[in-house]
């Protein structure tokens, strides 16, 4: 071979089997931390818990859901769900400022490996780690009235680590332009108060004014909580009127999105925020 | 893994620039820099603060893209071949980019993993590499626990893991105590003689730089100078012979009148640069005509060669201009 080939030398990266291990293992890293981390566990359940048992039975007396026969907490409880998967990875993604803080960031930007690949391990990472938490929620359904189905609880398993994982990425896009650890939290503050209230996690979608329902309906996290609460109804045994106020679905100038629909909103919108976060991180530095 | 058959990689530099430059909004970081540092070499970058050389290395390890020139390293052009680049470099960075809650040799098999080290020997090579500095018996404990020392030869460690064919270390040695810094500098030797590994190390430490085969002294964006450390010093021409005497004023006076030189009192004593201390100080005895009670000759070190090329001294230059010792700034005009 002459010295002209020498450019073309193939040394082992940018394979896929690389660039897999390579988000591997930063998933990996997600786990071990968390592992560790008992109390950020502990401390991130008590908020959702609140506005279960709280916020909940606190307002199920004046909410006279329906004719009576769904509780305000099984209404609340897929919702609640969300909540706790949407503080979890929000500070998964956003905690990507202190790995930049630590210079750790700077260890995996220089590896021989794609942005991609690192990031997509932060977001499986984070999205792993909001779903197990949510697990533990998870097995109180029965105490708020909600069966304890496997198919339910796969079906919820899987939107909670699709959701999570879009959240995630979205902490990323924010945390490539937050530079100082100061300014991390009170960002995710910024993304989590509106994305929790305008999401019907909280509050039924039905007849909500104008200008609700079009805010409600540009939050990526609607498209995740409406299937979840779908399936919760779908195993209770209630009448059409009352299903009808508390799992209206999502509704676009009078055409009721399919399922199916709101759940592939979702998925792009991992795609979307996966790709977004990728060209920010790549830019600096 | 995938080699090339070919011309091995070892006949090209390991590190090629050609009119490298860099800048940053105002500031011109690096103003044309020409390198060729050859394989196995264990080259020093020297220079004040905010002479470049960070600057320099990010652009060497594809972090920053430079403004124009080229830079190519291990025979890969590092805005071209980017992964190419990567995969056959070693980093250590002046900052610490370790995580602190994993344990020494999580922090290693992350490395491993993102290098995509073979994985059959990525045990054994970890141990290696932690048995070289001394962690090995320390690899389960969170580098939170670790001393500054400790953690910089993690780094060290983590940098050999994937065996790069040049290392990078951006003042590997800064705050240490001088203790860590000779370990450290073994480990650096031992590298070079076991792996035949280039090794690429800024540093402020004068003392330090004489380890190294060649040595660059760099200036406000600028190489200013560039040798072995004995040519380098070899190139001052002047020893320092510094004596203690009975009547420093007489003896001050004798010099001037008897040999020629222009001698001052600096911090206790008669301080005078000479072309050749050894064979000067028998003259000196016999033609003083003042008690001698002691006397230091100093060969010129590193730290003269910088004040020669520069007009100040390292320190001196990290300082604000004007603070330059007077009599080192006066063997240095001597030249
Ligand atoms: N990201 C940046 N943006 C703007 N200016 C920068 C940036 N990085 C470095 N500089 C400037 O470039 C010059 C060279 O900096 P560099 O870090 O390369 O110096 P250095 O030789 O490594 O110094 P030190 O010994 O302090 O580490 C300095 O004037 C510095 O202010
Ligand atoms: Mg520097």
């Amino acid at each position: 071979m002459s010295t002209n080939t020498v450019a073309a030398v193939r040394v082992p990266t940018g394979g896929l089997a690389h660039q897999a291990r390579a988000a591997l293992v930063v998933w990996q890293r997600e786990m071990i931390r968390f592992g560790k981390d008992r109390t950020r566990i502990v401390s991130s359940l008590v908020q959702p818990l609140l506005f279960l048992f709280v916020l909940g039975v606190g307002l199920s007396s004046i909410v006279s859901a329906g004719n009576g026969s769904v509780g305000f907490t099984t209404f609340l409880f897929p919702g609640v769900l969300a909540l706790s998967v949407l503080f979890t990875a929000a500070f998964s993604g956003i905690s990507m400022v202190w790995d930049r803080e630590f210079g750790f960031l700077r260890e995996m930007l220089v590896a021989p490996v794609s942005t991609t690949a690192i990031l997509t391990g932060k977001c499986f990472g984070g999205a792993t780690v909001a779903t197990l938490q949510s697990l533990i929620l998870l097995a109180l359904a029965g105490l708020v009235g909600v069966p304890y189905s496997p198919v339910l609880l796969l079906t919820l398993v899987g939107l909670l680590f699709l959701m999570a994982f879009m959240i995630t990425a979205l902490g990323l896009v924010l945390a490539a332009r937050v530079k100082r650890v100061e300014s991390a939290m009170p960002m995710v503050q910024l993304i989590i108060t509106p994305l929790m209230f305008l999401s019907g996690a909280l509050f039924p979608l039905s007849g909500l004014p104008t200008w609700l329902a079009v805010l409600t309906n540009l939050n990526p996290m609607t498209y995740a909580v409406a299937p979840m609460r779908t399936a919760v109804f779908d195993q209770l045994d209630v009448d059409a009127l009352t299903r009808a106020t508390l799992d209206p679905g999502i509704v676009w100038n009078g055409w009721a999105v399919p399922v199916a629909m709101q759940v592939a909103i979702v998925a792009a919108s991992c795609v979307v925020l996966l790709a977004a976060a990728v060209a920010r991180f790549t830019r600096t530095e | 893994m995938g080699e090339v058959s070919g011309p091995p990689a070892v006949q090209r530099p390991a590190v090629y620039l050609r009119g490298l430059v860099k800048r940053y909004q105002e500031v011109e970081a690096v103003r044309g820099i020409d390198l060729d540092v050859a394989p196995g070499e264990t080259f020093g970058f020297l220079g004040p603060n905010g002479a470049g050389k960070s600057t320099t290395i990010k652009i060497l390890c594809t972090l920053v893209a430079a403004t124009s020139g080229t830079a190519r390293v291990a025979g890969f052009d590092v805005a071209t071949e980017r992964d190419a680049v990567r995969q056959h470099i070693g980093l250590v960075f002046q900052e610490p980019t370790l995580d602190t809650y994993l344990t020494g040799e999580q922090n290693l098999r992350f490395h491993g993993e993102l290098y995509g080290v073979d994985r059959s020997s990525a045990a054994a090579r970890r141990e290696e590499v932690l048995r070289m500095v001394g962690l090995w018996e320390r690899r389960g404990d969170p580098v939170e626990t670790y001393s500054g020392g400790m953690r910089r030869r993690l780094e060290i460690a983590r940098g050999l893991l994937h065996s790069p064919r040049v290392l990078f270390l951006d003042e590997p040695t800064i705050g240490l105590d001088p203790q860590t810094r000779a370990s450290i500098w073994d480990y650096l030797h031992e590298l070079h003689r076991g792996e035949q590994i280039t090794v690429f190390v800024t540093t402020h430490y004068m003392d330090e730089a004489e380890n190294c085969d060649r040595i660059a002294i760099m200036n406000e964006g600028r190489i200013v100078a560039l040798d072995t450390p004995g040519s380098l010093k070899a190139a001052v021409g002047h020893d320092r012979v510094q004596i203690t005497t009975a009547d420093d004023h007489a003896a001050i006076e004798a010099l001037r009148d008897r040999f020629g030189l222009d001698a001052a009192v600096r911090e206790g004593t008669v301080t005078m640069a000479v072309a050749d201390g050894a064979s000067f100080v028998p003259q000196l005895f016999a033609g003083l005509g003042t008690a001698i009670r002691s006397v230091t000759v100093t060969r010129p070190s590193l730290d003269d060669v910088f004040l020669a090329h520069t007009g100040s001294t390292i320190r001196d230059a990290e300082q604000p201009r004007g603070m330059a010792n007077p009599v080192v700034a006066a063997m240095a005009r001597g030249r």
